[in-house]
């Protein structure tokens, strides 16, 4: 039977305070790792767990932590990535409303792993409850002595802020989270050189996402053979599912990593909402390639979506029954993310204006056979030739939703030619 | 416009350019404070704030226009954000943009002519489980009707 432990106490009254949490455990492994442990301890621990990133690239956790330098004289900075923005996503939400003292407790593990004393959590400007929750959490770990100059005796100091984004979706790309703490625009950088070596203010720097953080109290406490039993070897843990679209119960679900796509729908989602039947599924947030009905009996696991070209993302499943228009939804889409180029590289300024036009075009009746294809050729020639992947993120829908539901597409146009 | 201040507010802006290495880092919190002070951004807001942090205003204007949240034009008392990307599309968010238009005779972009509401469809708003979703001013309200809304508004108008 598989335990939650992300969300187990969420349901209970007022989870997000401090007390409630050490109540299950919360704060010892923070006491482990500052008392039992070096820094150096920690990242092996996370290394060995195979922790990988919960924000969408799915990027090994201990292993960006390894890169940091151990020589430098340059402070060290951690930032909890909490502008949770892709389309489809709302877990860190969950997570901050419900258990912020996890990824605050995650957040001051990893500072201590890479040696930094100062941690800001940037999360998205329109979370104003959410960034006072955490601001309330943060303010009663100061005061318990979890936070502050030589804590616990340890020697180690830490603090810890919230910064507000202003919205923009851009800003969850690393580079452009960095950029934009540092009060600019959210212009992703050209890298090398990576965060770990140069990131905010130009020192070492590491960004984790609230998940992936909030996983890391546990893996301390529990062990990194206990987070590598759930699920695939190759990328284990609990992991939290984001249900939403045309389904009879939308919602976050904690549940095993590598559960099965068609389970997740049917048994936790309740099915499809009026009991229609299903047409695609996105299974890792708007970004990522769409799949046909026949495409879901596959486990959610960073691997197993790989294998059928497309990817776990930041887990956010939007579900569309049959009555979905596929090129109203991939319109909506393209909508998003030429509202949300950063407008730095070509590729993805122009592009993404193009291929909003021509499904504009296509929806209205105006369009042939040719501006299908020139569709897909603007997403390819979108895709890899930007500084960062939004680029990748607008043009692989626009492809997936050509190649597997182009009879959608051929049908407004002949319907046109009509 | 008296484009300064308070005590209380000069005393939350000192704590927040505390928290930086450098001032420039705190231009998007100054910007959030001054826009909770003056309730909007007029150009002498961010020279304002431009000359506390010791930028100039054609720096604080490069980051203030790219972010959404930042009120470079008033809006109207309750600002009314509609998510209308994918998950809030398939749930709603079209009828409820409908909705306003009908019975407010606002579309996007646009403020009643009292001043009282306007209207903005804005990006996803990370609430998909809960769609269609509406952030009013800075609360969000989930799964909404067009009927719940009107209450909301009814609600929020007699308020103050």
């Amino acid at each position: 039977m598989f335990e939650k432990v992300l969300t187990r106490h969420i349901n209970l009254p007022d989870s997000q305070r401090l007390a409630n949490y050490e109540k299950t455990g919360g704060y010892r492994a923070w006491q482990k790792a500052l008392k039992e442990m070096t820094s150096d301890q920690v990242i092996e621990v996370v290394k060995q767990s195979n922790l990988r990133g919960r924000g969408g690239a799915g990027f090994p956790a201990g292993m960006k932590w390894g890169f940091v330098p151990k020589n430098t004289d340059k402070p060290h900075y951690l930032l909890n990535n909490a502008d949770e923005s892709e389309p489809g996503t709302f877990k860190d939400r969950l997570i901050i409303n419900g258990n912020p003292h996890s990824t605050i407790e995650g957040s001051m593990i990893a500072s201590y792993a890479i040696r930094a004393n100062t941690c800001y959590i940037y999360i998205r400007g329109e979370f104003v409850k959410e960034a006072k929750v955490l601001e309330t959490a943060i303010r009663e770990a100061y005061d318990k002595g979890y936070l502050g100059k030589n804590i616990l005796g340890s020697g180690f100091s830490l603090d810890m802020y919230v910064h507000r984004g202003a919205g923009a979706y851009i800003c969850g790309e690393e580079t452009g989270l960095i950029e934009s703490l540092e009060g600019k625009r959210g212009w992703p950088r050209i890298k090398p050189p990576f965060p770990a070596i140069e990131g905010v203010f130009r020192c070492p720097t590491i960004v984790n996402n609230v998940e992936t953080l909030a996983c890391v109290p546990y893996i301390i406490e529990r062990g990194a053979e206990w987070f590598k039993s759930i699920g695939p070897a190759g990328g284990p843990g609990p992991k939290l599912y984001c249900l939403s679209g045309h389904v009879k119960k939308p919602g976050v679900y904690e549940l095993p990593m590598g559960v099965n796509l068609k389970e997740l729908i049917y048994e936790y989602g309740g099915g499809i909402l009026n009991d229609k039947k299903l047409k695609a599924v996105i299974p890792g947030g708007s970004s990522v390639p769409v799949l046909t009905a026949e495409e879901i009996d596959v486990a959610m696991d960073f691997d197993s979506l790989a294998k059928i070209g497309t990817m776990l993302g930041s887990a956010g499943v939007i579900v569309m029954d049959e009555d979905t228009d596929m090129v109203n939804a991939l319109l909506n889409i393209a909508h998003f993310y030429r509202h949300e180029s950063c407008g730095q590289c070509t590729p993805c300024r122009e592009g993404t204006h193009w291929a909003e036009k021509l499904l504009k075009k296509i929806k209205s009746g105006q369009g042939s056979m040719a501006d299908i294809d020139l569709l897909a050729e603007v997403a390819d020639h979108i895709n890899f030739r930007t500084i960062c992947p939004l680029g990748d993120a607008a043009a692989m829908p626009i492809q997936s939703f050509v190649k597997k539901f182009r009879h959608e597409f051929e049908a407004k146009v002949r319907k046109s030619a009509a | 416009m008296n484009i300064a201040f308070s005590d209380d507010a000069m005393k939350e802006f000192q704590e927040i350019v505390a928290r930086y290495p450098n001032k420039r880092a705190a231009l998007l919190p100054a910007l959030h404070l001054a826009q909770r002070e003056f309730a909007w951004l007029p150009r002498e807001a961010l020279e304002y704030v431009g000359r506390l942090l010791e930028l100039p205003y054609s720096e604080v204007y490069d980051t203030a226009s790219f972010y959404t949240m930042f009120k470079l034009k008033p809006t109207g008392k309750y600002h009314l954000q509609v998510c209308h990307t994918l998950s809030c599309a398939l749930r709603g968010a079209g009828a409820i943009c409908d909705h306003v238009k009908e019975k407010y005779g606002i579309g996007n972009g646009e403020t009643t002519p009292d001043g009282k509401l306007s209207l903005v469809k804005v990006e996803c708003l990370g609430s998909c489980g809960t769609a269609p979703v509406v952030q009013i001013n800075d609360d969000y309200y989930e799964d909404l009707s067009p009927e719940q809304l009107d209450r909301i508004l009814d609600g929020l108008k007699t308020e103050k």
